[in-house]
């Protein structure tokens, strides 16, 4: 379950990083974002496919803008700018989303009405273990948006640009390539997903706050390092190993329960010590 | 020319502490305790910029250091029966409970802390390159703080620790500035740091010059962290309250300390001072628009959250037009200084000054 939020985060980090070499801390943010969205459109009524719709259309607008209005300036300045602007990114919107929606925490509820509120309270037997209907339609949602995913990066024209662009973006653009808005597209594609796995995430822990995309945000990283950055799936099998390995914890050990966020870091540091190009990555190598 | 700085800083300095005696004496408690805030901010500042601004280290774990730092010295300087009735959920740890110093020792205490940490996660993380490196010291600093909330029998947990002594006043935290300024001054100056200015501008180029670029990263980054905890230690007793809360002591706080340091130019030191003085008051002065106010005749209700928003956004716009910052790398001389009002001092001129008329008929 956490696999699978983190599986789609990192998926947004990791296309980014491999075109850009940029870290984008506010992506879990966008996420965040983007569940509100979500959230105020059903408040407004709109039925709940209308607003995850809403939701993720809006992030990936944001996303978009974001990239357009933030990064763009800094594509030719040092990398550590762009990454300090990305910080400030991040907390610029964890800061508009508290003068916007207020600090206090929102039950997410709200998006089922009684039409649909049989998807929280279902349960299905499966050989005597009662699982939510959520965690099925979760899986097979999360599913269908990586089939999408591979679909749009190794079949479609612009998948083949976002490629090209993430080893050689001067010759790419030789190439007749608008880069600026294959850019743009990998932005937009990774919020849309980000936000997908927020809505997911918040339908299950029914519960929105400004802060809530940091931490996820952070993981999502550390499990795109895990898988290898800049590898599709790779940020993919990341993302579930880390959910995986979470839970595995908290599972045999119930005492470390709270250092569940520091596991993550530990396991960050460790693989780059082991093996620093993640499991699916290239090797990198340093030019003189 | 060197002697006459001497002069300017040290009748600067003097100038400096009859100003703050006076100030001791005389302002109110709320200005007193923004100007006691300036410097611990400056420490941090300077401190996050001797790694991220002069070795070129991305480093976002001081928060971390701080942290470390503060619960250090406030261990050290609460009285045992404070101890014993603060901690309600698990008891201290026995060995814990008697140990107490004075304010110096704690603050000294919580600097070695914060460096013998700042050592052990240097070891292993110096090794990553930049961007790496940022996520892992973010990871420690979250680490440090998932610490403090759980290891309960050391820190009191979600409930931190209260009423440590009011110690820092304006003469400890401007010291301890002074303390940091030199420190880091002069190993800047030395050999040392030139050694890390090579590594920032091309860490390749200085490791086939024969700098063991990891070694020097690694004392940056210990040294960085001593003042950081000493940072934290003075603001540990500025609180006078501490707990282990996202907004006291998380990437809220390294994200300020980033913003002064940016602000004032990543790589000056007195840009890291003013960058602090300016973000002190300006966080401060911010403090309105979170209350409500009128504009012409419109009411403004106090919207929470407008101050962060407000400074985030002037980040992210001195990020996209004004990447040097106020300083740039330049730093403070007299020469310039003096400039300023019209006063030339040539190089030259030295003989001048010391041998008058003399050095003229030369």
């Amino acid at each position: 379950m956490f696999g699978g939020l983190y599986a789609l985060l990192a998926v947004g980090y990791t296309m980014v990083y491999g075109i850009l070499r940029l870290i984008n801390f506010a992506h879990g943010d966008i996420m965040m974002m983007g569940v509100y969205f979500a959230f105020y459109a059903s408040l407004m009524g709109s039925p709940l496919w209308l607003s995850i719709i809403i939701g993720v259309s809006g992030a990936a607008v944001l996303g978009f803008l974001i990239d357009r209005i933030a990064y763009k300036p800094l594509r030719n300045a040092p990398r550590i700018s762009a990454l300090i602007t990305a910080i400030g990114m991040s907390f610029f919107l964890e800061s508009i989303a508290v003068v916007l929606f207020g600090a206090v925490p929102k039950s997410f509820t709200a998006v089922f009405n009684e039409n649909n509120k049989w998807i929280m309270d279902k349960t299905w037997n499966v050989l005597g273990a009662r699982i939510p209907v959520m965690t099925f339609l979760i899986f097979f949602v999360t599913a269908i948006i990586f089939f999408i995913l591979f679909w749009i990066v190794y079949k479609t024209k612009i998948g083949m640009a976002m490629r090209a662009i993430s080893s050689d973006i001067p010759t790419t653009s030789l190439m007749g390539i608008n880069v600026d808005m294959v850019i743009g597209f990998t932005f937009a594609l990774g919020s849309a997903m980000a936000a997908a796995g927020g809505i997911m995430w918040a339908m299950r822990y029914p519960n929105v706050q400004p802060y809530m995309g940091f931490m996820p945000g952070l993981k999502a990283f550390i499990a795109a390092v895990l898988g290898g950055i800049g590898s599709i799936p790779g940020a993919v099998l990341g993302g579930f190993i880390l959910g995986l390995l979470e839970i595995f914890l908290v599972a045999l050990m119930p005492g470390a329960a709270g250092y569940r966020d520091a596991f993550a870091f530990i396991i960050l540091i460790v693989i780059l010590l082991i093996k620093p190009d993640g499991l699916l990555g290239k090797k990198s190598v340093v030019k003189v | 020319m060197k002697k006459i700085n001497l002069i300017l800083t040290l009748s600067t300095i003097v100038l400096f502490t009859l100003f703050l005696s006076y100030a001791q004496g005389n302002l109110d408690d709320y200005t007193l305790r923004i100007i006691t805030l300036i410097p611990i901010y400056g420490i941090m500042a300077v401190s996050l910029n001797l790694i991220n601004g002069i070795t070129g280290i991305f480093s976002l774990g001081h928060a971390g250091f701080v942290l470390l730092g503060a619960y250090t010295s406030a261990l050290l300087t609460l009285e045992p029966f404070q101890k014993e009735l603060s901690y309600i959920i698990v008891p201290i740890q026995p060995w814990l409970l008697n140990l107490h110093s004075n304010f110096l020792v704690a603050t000294l205490a919580g600097g070695v802390i914060a460096s013998i940490f700042a050592f052990l996660i240097g070891w292993p993380t110096l090794k990553l390159s930049g961007d790496y490196l940022a996520i892992a010291s973010l990871g420690f600093a979250e680490i440090a703080r998932v610490l403090a909330n759980n290891l309960i029998s050391v820190t009191n947990g979600p409930l931190g620790l209260k009423g440590l002594p009011n110690y820092t006043n304006l003469y400890w935290s401007w010291g301890w500035l002074l303390v940091t300024l030199i420190a880091i001054i002069s190993l800047v100056k030395s050999s040392y740091g030139r050694a890390l200015i090579a590594i920032r501008e091309d860490s390749i180029a200085a490791e086939s010059m024969g700098i063991n670029v990891f070694k020097h990263e690694l004392m940056a980054f210990v040294f960085g962290a001593f003042f950081a905890g000493v940072s934290g230690a003075l603001y540990a007793h500025w609180l006078t309250t501490i707990d282990p809360r996202i907004t006291t002591f998380g990437p809220l706080l390294t994200f300020y300390v980033l913003i002064m340091v940016v602000l004032g130019g990543l790589g000056s030191i007195t840009g890291s001072l003013i960058g602090a003085g300016v973000f002190a008051l300006m966080f401060e002065y911010l403090r309105s628009l979170e209350e409500p106010f009128d504009l012409f005749g419109l009411h403004v209700p106090g919207i929470p959250g407008m101050r962060m928003l407000v400074i985030s956004a002037l980040f992210i716009f001195i990020m996209i037009f004004w990447q040097k910052g106020i300083m740039g790398r330049a730093e403070f001389s007299w020469e310039k200084f003096l400039k300023l009002f019209g006063i030339k001092v040539k190089k030259q001129s030295l003989a001048e000054i010391y041998l008058g008329k003399e050095g003229e008929s030369k």
